[in-house]
């Protein structure tokens, strides 16, 4: 999952894109409410952790004009005022969580795995299809109960391609979610990934559309 | 008495009654001296009248016995008239005059007590007729009839207090009318609802009142907009750097990767240093907050001050600080814990500000205070004044400050007698902050 940090202590900053990437997750951090525009004018994300006290501005400005062009990308508002008047007003300005500083690094993850869940119109927090089962909060996956293990870049490729297994996810979608802005990205990393993955999970599971993309094999 | 209307209405009732208490006692005392000249003027002219009269028929009496006179019909009830010889023999007298003598005055004004009754006498003395005539009356009808006058003033009076009363009760509930409901609607409002009073159509009286109170209304709400502001950003500069460490310990527990595990370490130590620094700087604040408006001043060489605080803190390799040389032996009257203070929060914020540089420190070259310049980005025109408040960070801010440097110096400059002002510079990109003295 690609998740938009827009936080501007760079300690906090620099914590979030380590501790939600040990979970599985690409973080992009910005720290200003016109940089925090542009990378959601630009570019897709599952979720997006935003502070609410910047230095431009309010983080509810951004929350308000994401939902005024009718992005309903999952927003987890992330603030010392936690009051509850405070709350309030963030999830009546269109937030879908809200945790007060500090908070538990785990139960953040805990909560954006939830928010993206219900953007995505699931209830179960596990993925499951034909025999596989993906647990996100464990980055765990089993084939028929059995373990397979898998590195992170296999997982979040699985992940993508499992959310919603009869639609076709692009080369170019599927590096998006993987790789962050900085990032170096080999030309056949992809294919490298979704082959590694076959080798464990079954060479019949991933099906590859020529020139379109990569979507899950239904069960026969 | 703890009611207005009480109180105007008890003063108002009491006020009109004296009035018409002095009214009526004047009224008595006037027509009391007015009625006894009058009577007495009508006791002078009956008796002389009589008197004269006397002479016609004073030989008819010669034969011992007292002759009742015929009295004119208006003075039957009031007026008595005797006839006496000037050797003491009652020669006449009118009817329901008394038998003994009115008076034993020879002559003018007299009175005398008859018969349980007090009389006024007048007596006229006529040596050619050898008769003295005594003309009186009784002195309570006299009083009866400045009674009577008096009563029918009082009666009608008594009658209208209450009426009064009423009225005037009536007229204050409707005078204090504005009050009241001035009252009713602040007793109504919200605890937070700090809006003005509608002063427009409040009388004069009670205008001033609204105004004062719709002025309290403008402080309270600001103090408090002030005070939520300050919590807020209270609340974020300190629980921002904690928010951090707690995450950078929870990647550091977490992470398998040794590279990960150190820089989340590192991080966690610079957020120590960040937040140990907010602690000393919290400090300070709350001192300089306890330690009431001013210090005793002493002469302080500022050269040796600077040099002496400026060195004691490390600067990141590329940034330089320059002391000029005519601040060497440079005195200032201020106290010198609040000057160093200062002197530390503003080099610290021009170090904060500067990837590398120059941070100079110099003599105002007007003279009368000191003068620090960076060449960081400045501060943006707009936020000057808000700069030295507590917490504020502007557009400007460093990743590592909290808000608190440039109000911790303005206020320990303000202990020390000092004042402090910000200026971006002219010549070129940064800060100029000057410690200027009184």
């Amino acid at each position: 999952m690609r998740i938009l940090v827009v936080e501007d202590d760079p300690i906090l900053s620099d914590g979030l894109r380590a501790g939600l990437g040990l979970s599985g997750a690409t973080v992009e951090c910005v720290a200003t409410c016109a940089d925090a525009d542009a990378a959601l004018a630009t570019s897709r994300f599952g979720v997006v952790v935003l502070d609410l006290m910047l230095p431009d501005g309010s983080g509810l400005d951004v929350l308000r004009s994401l939902r005024g062009r009718d992005d309903r990308t999952p927003v987890v508002l992330l603030t010392a005022r936690d009051g509850v008047a405070d709350r309030i007003a963030g999830l009546d300005g269109g937030a879908d969580d809200y945790l007060g500083k500090p908070f538990d690094l785990d139960e953040l993850s805990a909560r954006i795995r939830a928010v993206a869940r219900r953007a995505a119109g699931r209830a179960a927090a596990c993925l499951e299809h034909a025999g596989i089962r993906l647990d996100p909060a464990g980055l765990v996956v089993t084939l028929d109960g059995e373990p397979v293990p898998v590195s992170r870049r296999e997982f979040m490729v699985l992940a993508a391609l499992m959310e919603r297994p009869n639609v076709l996810r692009s080369k170019a979608e599927l590096e998006e979610r993987l790789y962050g802005w900085q990032e170096e990205v080999e030309s056949n990393a992809v294919e490298v990934h979704v082959h590694n993955l076959r080798a464990k999970i079954g060479r019949q599971a991933i099906e590859t559309v020529r020139g379109v993309g990569y979507r899950m094999r239904a069960s026969a | 008495m703890r009611s207005l209307r009480l109180r105007l209405f008890a003063t108002l009732l009491l006020a009109t009654g004296m009035i018409w208490l002095s009214a009526v006692a004047w009224i008595y005392l006037g027509s009391k001296r007015e009625v006894e000249q009058v009577l007495d003027n009508r006791l002078q002219e009956a008796a002389r009248m009589v008197s004269s009269l006397v002479g016609a028929v004073s030989d008819a009496g010669t034969d011992g016995a007292p002759r009742t006179l015929p009295a004119p019909s208006a003075y039957e009830r009031q007026l008595s008239c005797q006839i006496w010889s000037l050797d003491g023999r009652m020669v006449a007298r009118s009817t329901g005059a008394p038998e003994r003598r009115l008076t034993e005055a020879p002559a003018g004004f007299s009175q005398r007590e008859v018969d349980g009754e007090t009389w006024r006498v007048f007596t006229v003395e006529d040596a050619e007729k050898g008769v003295r005539v005594m003309v009186g009356d009784r002195l309570s009808l006299r009083e009866r009839l400045v009674t009577d006058l008096i009563m029918g003033l009082v009666t009608p009076a008594l009658l209208v207090v209450p009426l009064l009363g009423m009225l005037i009760w009536a007229s204050l509930g409707r005078g204090l009318r504005p009050l009241r409901l001035m009252a009713g609607n602040l007793a109504a409002r919200d605890a937070d609802d700090m809006s003005a009073i509608d002063a427009g159509r409040a009388p004069t009286e009670v205008r001033p009142l609204a105004d004062a109170l719709n002025g309290l209304f403008l402080k309270v709400e600001a103090a408090r907009r002030h005070e939520r502001e300050v919590t807020a950003f209270a609340a974020h500069e300190l629980r921002t750097p904690l928010a951090g460490l707690k995450t950078q310990a929870q990647v550091a527990m977490a992470a398998a990767d040794p590279e990960v595990v150190k820089a989340a370490l590192r991080q966690i130590l610079s957020a120590v240093d960040r937040t140990t620094r907010l602690v000393r700087q919290l400090l300070d604040a709350a001192r300089l907050d306890a330690d009431g408006e001013t210090r005793p001043l002493t002469t302080v060489d500022v050269g040796a001050l600077v040099a002496e605080t400026v060195e004691g803190m490390r600067a990141p390799a590329g940034i330089q600080t320059r002391i000029a040389p005519e601040l060497h032996g440079y005195t200032m009257r201020a106290d010198p814990e609040s000057l160093r203070l200062a002197v530390r929060n503003l080099h610290e914020n021009a170090v904060q500000h500067m990837q590398a540089g120059l941070v100079e420190w110099a003599a105002r070259s007007g003279g009368g205070g000191i003068v620090v310049r960076d060449e960081g980005p400045g501060i943006p025109e707009d936020e000057l004044p808000q700069v030295t408040k507590r917490f504020f960070r502007g557009r400007h801010k460093s990743p590592t400050g909290s808000g608190l440097g440039l109000a911790i110096a303005e206020m320990a400059s303000r202990r020390s007698g000092l004042s402090l002002r910000l200026r971006n510079r002219p010549d070129r990109l940064g800060l100029e902050a000057e410690i200027l003295a009184g």
